[in-house]
């Protein structure tokens, strides 16, 4: 962007500008700005609005009631923000989990991250003024909550994926549901790139805006779709498998554009990956139980984990210390969100005011989640 | 990859070549820890590559592919550096606080992954152990620039000092947030 304008508090021509909280995009979250006319000078994030203290929280409850209130801070991607915690529980108690309820633990991961996605994409369309991206995307993710509610039985907050395996068997009718589901949408996804990917005014709208270079996704600690996006290979499920993820055949999609687009079609690719991992898993799911009996007031051994996953936003953490009594000594999250924060201020550098919500919501930033 | 390395090597020590492949066999002194599992023979490269260039550094695994190096305050900000230009763990993860009340400690510590072709299944825990009464400790953005909002938030959990950390004010917590750090142990919520 073509104005080189230095951040001075005394300027009388900077001005200083609150997005949000209460802005409709933005969603709990604040970015302090510092204007030049049309272009950011200077912003600093300010999130915390949601915080409700869920580290805190966990420390008050014990490994089982835990669950629910776990899966909170990340509605959109519910199943993903409680594997963490659920393979590090298993991980202190040393429980080896039945391999049904390890491929019941990814599709319903994978379900999570296409419904997580999909609004993604949707609110990104909403930003462009793309209003078909916006109805046609949360029209569709409904036959996905439709999906998930016949595995998990609740429509958003699944619980599904619990220490010890997953709540409950899949019924057969969800398997036939499921194939359908995935040869249908793969034929959806299409019809998304034409209309929205290749769409010229799409391109105008969001080609080399928010560049971030590959050495500061690396330096700034960014993960998920924003680091994908930007070169960065970095992918849980292919580093470091967990739940059988290395019986399954996919892809790690990454782009090197490093813009608000690629961001915006990592997450497509990333669908489709996730389309070719349920269709496996579903054909090729094993016989047995899905769940250890684990009571509702589980022993845990002394110890200390650090578990990941790959969720829809990225790396999603637990670091887990256990001092033998029921409860956690020390829970804490670590959200792909608030480590792509940091990015945020790097990106919102001279550029104009109109594409702020094109690159904020570009780095799949979920406020809640952020704020645990 | 290009790794920044713009900081001077701490000593004139050869630094190793590509620690993913070379198993480094002789190293002087093994991790003094029991390792639960057995290792890749690479994952030990990284634990006595570390110990023979910091003796004083504690090396544990907490499990497969995660090791935990143990150090004072003092010390982390050098093998931090280390670990980030000679073995590549560049990628911060996220940083954590403990409250240890009945040892009157507070721990603090880094878990940061690599970019590094063949070594992104790895995450090294950089662990600090701090008086509870004064904690202060160096901050690591300049080491790993993301850790900044990390370290914000750790400073307002916990109470815990980064000196050298450019803004420290509340990230999560309200602006007028006047009690204690509230993950410390002795703070109980409202209505406990």
């Amino acid at each position: 962007m073509a104005v080189e304008s230095e951040y001075s508090p005394d300027a009388d021509r900077i001005m200083s500008v609150s997005l949000g909280p209460q802005h409709p995009g933005a969603g709990h979250f604040r970015i302090k700005l510092w204007l030049d006319g049309d272009y950011v000078v200077r912003s600093e994030p300010d999130p915390g609005y949601v915080h409700r203290g869920e580290e805190k929280m966990g420390e008050y409850r014990n490994y089982i009631q835990n669950v629910p209130h776990l899966e909170r801070p990340e509605i959109l991607d519910s199943s993903n923000t409680l594997f963490p915690y659920a393979l590090g529980v298993d991980e202190l108690m040393n429980s080896k989990i039945p391999p049904r309820g390890q491929y019941l633990r990814v599709i319903m991961s994978e379900i999570n991250r296409i419904i997580s996605h999909m609004y993604f994409l949707a609110i990104q369309g909403y930003f462009m003024g793309h209003t078909t991206m916006i109805t046609w995307c949360m029209g569709d993710r409904d036959f996905w909550i439709d999906l998930g509610e016949r595995i998990g039985g609740a429509r958003v907050t699944f619980a599904y994926i619990i220490p010890g395996g997953v709540r409950n068997d899949i019924p057969a009718y969800a398997i036939e549901k499921g194939l359908k589901t995935c040869d249908w949408f793969v034929k959806r996804m299409d019809e998304y790139e034409k209309i929205f990917f290749s769409n010229p005014m799409v391109h105008q709208r969001s080609d080399k805006i928010g560049y971030l270079s590959r050495e500061d996704a690396i330096a700034y600690g960014a993960t998920g779709t924003v680091a994908r996006a930007s070169g960065l290979s970095f992918d849980v499920r292919k580093d470091e498998p967990y739940s059988s993820y290395e019986d399954f055949e996919f892809k790690v999609p990454v782009l090197n554009q490093g813009d608000s687009w690629a961001r915006a079609y990592v997450a497509l690719l990333d669908m489709r990956e996730a389309v070719k991992i349920i269709r496996q898993a579903l054909k090729k799911l094993p016989e047995g139980s899905v769940r250890l009996k684990i009571g509702p007031q589980p022993r845990v051994p002394p110890g200390e984990v650090y578990s990941r996953i790959e969720a829809a936003r990225g790396e999603y953490s637990y670091h887990i210390i256990s001092d033998g009594s029921p409860r956690p000594y020390r829970l804490k999250i670590g959200s792909p969100s608030f480590k792509n924060l940091r990015v945020l201020p790097q990106l919102l550098k001279n550029v104009h005011v109109a594409d702020i919500p094109v690159i904020y919501w570009g780095l799949n930033y979920w406020p809640v989640s952020a704020d645990r | 990859m290009s790794k920044p390395n713009t900081q001077p090597a701490p000593a004139a020590v050869p630094s190793p070549p590509a620690p993913a492949a070379q198993p480094q066999k002789q190293a002087a002194s093994p991790a003094p820890a029991p390792m639960p599992k057995p290792e890749p023979i690479r994952a030990k490269g990284f634990a006595s590559q570390i110990t023979s260039r910091f003796p004083d550094v504690k090396v544990e695994w907490m499990k497969q592919r995660r090791l935990k190096v143990s150090m004072t305050p003092t010390r982390i900000r050098e093998v931090g550096l280390f670990a980030r230009d000679t073995l590549g763990f560049d990628h911060i993860s996220t940083v954590s606080g403990v409250d240890w009340i009945a040892k009157n400690l507070l721990e603090v510590d880094y878990f940061v992954g690599s970019s590094t072709p063949g070594q992104e299944d790895f995450i090294l825990a950089f662990s600090e152990l701090v008086a509870r009464d004064n904690p202060v400790v160096p901050t690591l953005i300049d080491v790993w620039k993301g850790a900044e909002y990390h370290e914000r938030e750790t400073h307002e959990m916990f109470g815990i000092n980064f000196q050298g950390h450019p803004n420290q004010s509340h990230i999560l917590l309200p602006e007028d947030w006047n009690d204690m750090p509230p993950l410390r142990k002795d703070y109980v919520s409202p209505g406990r």
